[in-house]
């Protein structure tokens, strides 16, 4: 029963990936894809957390934590290069 | 694990109403908003709900769970204030603008 919810979920998850992805594709504006591709981030480091979990290997949660540092860092990065250039 | 895998569900399904903001909202504000704030709660309950169902990854939930609260507010931030000065329209039903107001009284200032 809770195995087949957790299955729910990450299907829930995956097909909200790509709702953004059609903004990314649309979007008028920079910031729009740059919004677009954090949420896109956020849904991916909570599937690499459930397929961690779903595995049994705890590992796999080093591989989330070190994309969310990334994706902070690169949202950042482009936030400044829209605001005042590089 | 059957509370944490209810708990999974909602998350996924706040994951999904934040992407679906991402997709219909008119302007790239509102769009910040609804990516942000409904993205930062459903990753929580998500994350929560595998910490509970899960023995045996608490701390490193527990870590990912305070890095996305921190940090999620922090570059929306810094992406709203580069698009505000960007000038990027916003849509025509907006009513007040404060930092517009804000910038045009200290150029008067000075």
């Amino acid at each position: 029963m809770a195995n087949l919810l957790y299955t729910i979920a990450g299907i829930i998850a995956f097909s909200a990936l790509f709702l953004p992805l059609l903004r990314m594709i649309k979007g008028p504006t920079a910031a729009d894809r740059a919004v677009a591709l954090d949420v896109m981030t956020i849904i991916s480091i909570s599937l690499i957390a459930l397929i961690a979990a779903m595995a049994g290997r705890a590992i796999y949660l080093d591989v989330a934590l070190v994309y969310a540092l990334i994706s902070f860092l690169g949202v950042i990065a482009v936030a400044r290069y829209i605001e005042r250039g590089l | 694990m059957l509370a944490g895998s209810i708990l999974t569900l909602i998350g996924s399904l706040f994951l999904l109403l934040g992407a679906l903001g991402i997709l219909r909202m008119p302007d790239v504000y509102n769009r910040m908003q609804a990516g942000t704030k409904a993205t930062t709660l459903g990753s929580i309950l998500f994350l929560m709900g595998i910490g509970i169902g899960y023995c045996g990854c608490v701390w490193k939930v527990t870590i990912l769970i305070l890095f996305i609260l921190f940090t999620n507010p922090l570059s929306s931030h810094a992406l709203a204030r580069a698009a505000h000065h960007m000038k990027i329209a916003l849509t025509n039903r907006t009513v007040i603008d404060r930092l517009r107001e804000d910038e045009a009284t200290e150029e008067d200032k000075c």
